[in-house]
């Protein structure tokens, strides 16, 4: 009896967690954890670095994930000739858009530095990034002050004609001296898989806000008027915008 | 012999006691869904799909029943897993505060020193290997095995399943570097916050094997009402 009725009870727990779980209301109660998270984290963690590693800790093999290949034909010709028609445009919100070619960017202060990229799945990769802070760039730009929000796009579509990758970050993750435009893994330009020719790393989050083939960098106010309004192309489809936990 | 009814628990202790039962196992079973988008275990600072696992889990991974939700949902288990966490790291920290200062943990979960001695604790072993329970006045209070599995999971299981956790958050990382150090890796943490949960999992299923062989309506109503009847002495 005991048994059956403790059975009954799990299964109807179980049955009304699902049901909460497709309940957009119950998902936004759920989702204000994330908020709080966010605000937590920004005042314990503040400006503080993210562990760097030593060569000997790096990681056998740094594996792809996502798009391992954009595969349009934009980008295609783009790849062809060595990416040396490639521009990383930098505008919205800001007083001087730039466009930037691979050489320019080469030609800024670098950054080098081997720090570990943990996957929203679970796993984690230690590799040697090499590029230019984002802060220098932004600083040749001048964002003006509405600007509130960096946001990346990138060449891949992860789902065909489902709007192409894009992610966001605030301003003080854009200004962190480890938050970097990545031009080389480990010692290398980085590998189509790994987003050539240029991604984003921002240290202190999880591996999806880390956008690869990057084509536009827009400093924007306001997040709900792009893609679908949450910030990134998995925040679009439930995941968190503050990906630091 | 008319039974005797004490009051067992207070309200404090019953009021925490259902929250954080509902909480641990949502928050186990959101764990395990999480668990499955990467159903690898990997000692040290990095491990991936190419590196070299401590335990693999074969596709599916766990089974539906045991996660929520059910269905495979990394970004709603993450929702649950993490409100749940804020909602236990309150709960705990309210328990612990009124505990500790309350004289619960003092009077009835540290135990004496003539009970931590090893013929004592072997001896209340044996007992209930072969199911024979404290009883009459000796059931007044916990024994010494429950004290013990009680303390372990409140001071030693639930503090490293909250540092394990918080050693994943990169962001958290950049705050308590030497969480990793402490740990090993972000990946060393991830294995024991996968261990202690298992834990924790062990020692819901014996709480509740001994809350069925102790007297279950008994049990559950003193957890509830706080009235608990001293189960009389078997005849031999």
């Amino acid at each position: 009896m005991l048994l059956r009725s403790g059975t009954a009870f799990g299964g109807l727990l179980l049955g009304g967690c699902d049901r909460l779980s497709r309940s957009p209301t119950f998902e936004g109660i759920l989702a204000s954890a994330d908020s709080l998270t966010y605000r937590v984290q920004r005042l314990l963690v503040g400006n503080a670095l993210a562990r760097e590693f030593t060569p000997a800790e790096l990681s056998p093999v740094f594996r792809s994930n996502g798009t391992d290949d954009p595969d349009t034909d934009e980008y295609n010709a783009l790849r062809e000739n060595g990416f040396v028609d490639w521009r990383l445009m930098i505008g919205g919100l800001v007083a001087r858009p730039l466009a930037l070619s691979l050489a320019q960017l080469r030609a800024l202060p670098q950054r080098t530095q081997i720090t570990r990229h943990d996957c929203v799945e679970g796993w984690s990769a230690i590799g040697k990034w090499s590029g230019v802070p984002l802060g220098t760039v932004l600083d040749l730009a001048q964002p003006s002050p509405a600007a509130r929000f960096i946001v990346l796009y990138c060449a891949d579509e992860l789902e065909e004609g489902d709007g192409g990758y894009y992610e966001s970050i605030d301003l003080i993750d854009a200004y962190h001296p480890q938050t970097l435009l990545a031009y080389a893994l480990n010692d290398k330009p980085l590998a189509v898989g790994n987003g050539a020719p240029l991604r984003l790393r921002v240290e202190r989050q999880l591996g999806y806000k880390h956008a690869k083939y990057l084509m536009r960098v827009e400093a924007v106010a306001d997040l709900k008027v792009i893609g679908r309004g949450k910030g990134g192309y998995w925040e679009d489809r439930g995941y968190a915008w503050y990906a630091g936990i | 012999m008319a039974a005797t009814a004490i009051k067992r628990h207070t309200l404090p202790t019953r009021l925490l006691h259902w929250v954080n039962a509902l909480c641990v196992f949502l928050v186990l079973m959101s764990g395990l869904n999480i668990f499955n988008a990467d159903p690898r275990l990997y000692w040290g600072q990095f491990g991936a799909i190419t590196d070299k696992a401590l335990l693999t889990i074969g596709s599916p991974g766990i089974p539906g029943w045991a996660t929520l939700p059910t269905w495979r949902d990394l970004a709603t288990a993450r929702h649950w897993h993490f409100f749940l966490a804020w909602v236990l790291i309150f709960s705990s920290a309210l328990y612990l505060l009124i505990s500790l200062f309350g004289g619960h943990v003092r009077r009835d979960l540290l135990p004496a020193r003539s009970e931590i001695a090893p013929s004592h604790i072997a001896h209340d072993l044996w007992n209930h290997l072969r199911l024979r329970f404290p009883t009459g006045e000796a059931a007044r209070r916990y024994n010494v095995l429950q004290k013990l599995s009680y303390l372990g999971v409140i001071f030693l299981l639930a503090p490293l399943i909250l540092a394990t956790g918080l050693t994943m958050s990169p962001g958290f990382d950049a705050a308590c570097p030497w969480l990793l150090t402490l740990f090993g890796g972000r990946q060393s943490a991830r294995t024991l916050h996968f261990g202690a949960a298992m834990l924790v999992a062990l020692f819901i299923v014996v709480h509740l094997t001994m809350v069925v062989l102790a007297g279950p309506l008994n049990e559950i109503r003193s957890m509830i009402t706080g009235r608990y009847v001293l189960p009389a002495a078997k005849s031999e």
